[in-house]
């Protein structure tokens, strides 16, 4: 029934193994193409070759990661964290999930007008985000353990992520839709770009709606969290 | 005039800076790590390609074997850092607003800049450049207001960088895998499977099954782009489009986003799920995926709903 070779489905068997294991991913990636070079019979210096050529050409991707660090780092050594902190605990009204619910209808409205670079994992997520969503809990609770520390972190990143997937692809200009118009059209199916972008929109909504209901529950979530621990503790005691 | 390259020379010397950070603490097989780094960000253009692939071999095999330790970085004592506060106030918010500020202000006002044969920011990478800028005047920034010396922002960095550690190299190391699997012909294989399976006569199981094809390929590959061609061509036009008549503008922007929510789901997409996890300085290395996990998968159902009643 099949005709045809499975072979090159080699890496990804070798990816999903390797991951499922828990080796490190770094060895797991490189022993994948390294196996995908083997199948379909590439000498090995051509091997190296392709590997350095499309590691060259992917330069571009660490940057947006790397540039604003030396910033960040010079702040977070005079107490921007600190001062982010003072400052979220003076508004009253402020939880975890409050505020991330804000930062989530901020970076979602701003990355639908193609304004993808104003949050971010470096320069957004951990000097400001993450400090503010954790002094909020602290303010509220009186004690913050490391697990919900964590749990608060691990969603600040999650929202930065969700507010810019489902916002970004609504924007017209955005390499996406003219990705996927360009595709169809080399399959000779016409589409308008503004209609690809437009029909993103119900999804958009949805996302927020339901990250947005997750964000709501976050806190009595954290709460319960709380709750459970410290009688954990007194049981222990 | 801030031409990637020039972006790939600063990026060089962040990286021998985290090198010469930890030779001096006697990490040696660390600094070997960043010092390839940086000459592959610095030299690798005048390099035989080989040579490159063999650094990036080299440096797999110290970061999966464990050889890119953290460093010790001093920070200021608690107190320094609250009198620090106190004395800067609000301003210390100065420098970390104008990172997106001038980004968005470069990438939007500044991109018009150009004369003949020059322009102030690289049109085809915009973003990338204006972030460029926008990071430099927002050193000099910090640095005036924290009084700080240069080399303290080159230390900054590196603890920064040597926090996030092996995972720096994972988005990059990913997306070369992609382009080898390109070259494998994974997707053509992949295409070729799912047309084995084409019987599905109800429009709603071909809508799942293009749904889960296109988060499933993305979970794989990291990248929902990698996996848009392949499922689309495979499952996508044969079968919403041509067998059941559905709307392609409907059928591509709805499944973009079922790619998306493999996105959210899979190691493979580091840049987004594992670095940030590094960042954040978690534990688990896989704790922003689940905390995302809940949302991908009920917008993933809600996308095949959306998909069934929009597009026939």
């Amino acid at each position: 029934m099949i005709d045809f070779s499975l072979w090159p489905l080699l890496g990804i068997a070798v990816v999903m193994l390797g991951f499922l294991l828990k080796f490190n991913p770094v060895l797991v990636v490189t022993v994948a193409a390294f196996a995908t070079g083997m199948v379909v019979k590439m000498p090995v210096l051509t091997w190296l070759e392709s590997l350095g050529t499309a590691f060259l050409k992917t330069r571009s991707l660490p940057l947006i990661l790397l540039l604003p660090l030396a910033v960040v780092g010079l702040l977070e050594r005079h107490g921007l964290r600190e001062k982010a902190q003072s400052w979220i605990q003076q508004i009253k009204a402020a939880t975890t999930g409050r505020l991330l619910l804000v930062y989530l209808a901020l970076r979602e409205s701003s990355a639908a007008a193609g304004l993808t670079s104003l949050g971010g994992h470096p320069q957004m997520v951990r000097p400001l985000l993450s400090p503010m969503a954790e002094a909020a809990f602290e303010q509220k609770h009186q004690s913050l353990p490391d697990k919900i520390k964590y749990q608060i972190r691990a969603m600040s990143a999650a929202t930065d992520n969700i507010g810019l997937f489902f916002g970004e692809d609504i924007f017209v200009a955005f390499g996406a839709i003219i990705l996927m118009h360009t595709f169809l059209r080399e399959s000779g199916i016409e589409t308008e770009p503004l209609h690809i972008a437009l029909w993103g929109i119900p999804t958009a909504i949805a996302a927020f709606l339901i990250h947005g209901t997750r964000l709501v529950r976050f806190d009595a979530y954290l709460a319960r969290q709380l709750q459970q621990q410290l009688t954990r503790e007194q049981r222990h005691d | 005039m801030i031409s990637m390259t020039l972006l790939y020379y600063i990026a060089a010397l962040l990286f021998f800076a985290v090198a010469f950070f930890s030779f001096n603490d006697k990490r040696y097989s660390s600094a070997l790590f960043w010092c390839s780094y940086g000459l592959i960000f610095l030299l690798g253009d005048l390099m035989p390609p080989a040579l490159v692939g063999g650094l990036v071999v080299l440096m797999a095999f110290v970061a999966g074997f464990g050889g890119v330790k953290g460093g010790n970085y001093q920070t200021l004592a608690l107190q320094q850092r609250l009198d620090s506060v106190k004395r800067l106030g609000n301003k210390l918010f100065i420098p970390a607003l104008m990172i997106p500020g001038l980004t968005v202000f470069s990438a939007l006002v500044l991109v018009h800049i150009q004369g003949d044969g020059w322009s102030l920011l690289d049109a085809k990478n915009a973003t990338l450049s204006a972030l460029g800028l926008a990071a430099f005047f927002a050193v000099l920034a910090a640095l005036y207001l924290t009084k700080e010396r240069p080399q303290q922002a080159l230390k900054e960095s590196s603890r920064l960088i040597e926090a996030i550690g092996w995972a720096f190299l994972l988005p990059q190391l990913l997306a070369t895998l992609g382009l080898l699997f390109n070259q494998a012909g994974v997707g053509e294989t992949v295409s070729q499977l799912t047309s084995l399976y084409l019987n599905l006569n109800h429009p709603l199981l071909a809508v799942a099954c293009y749904a889960l094809g296109m988060a499933l390929f993305t979970v794989i590959m990291g990248n929902a782009f990698a996996a848009f061609p392949v499922i689309t061509a495979g499952i996508g036009i044969p079968l919403l489009v041509l067998q059941h008549g559905g709307d392609p503008a409907i059928m591509a922007a709805i499944g973009m986003f079922c790619g998306y929510c493999g996105t959210l789901l899979t190691p493979m997409a580091a840049n987004f799920n594992i670095v940030p996890a590094a960042l954040l300085e978690l534990p688990d290395k896989n704790a922003v995926i689940k905390a995302q996990a809940p949302t991908a998968l009920l917008l993933l159902g809600v996308n095949i709903a959306l998909m069934y009643l929009l597009m026939f």
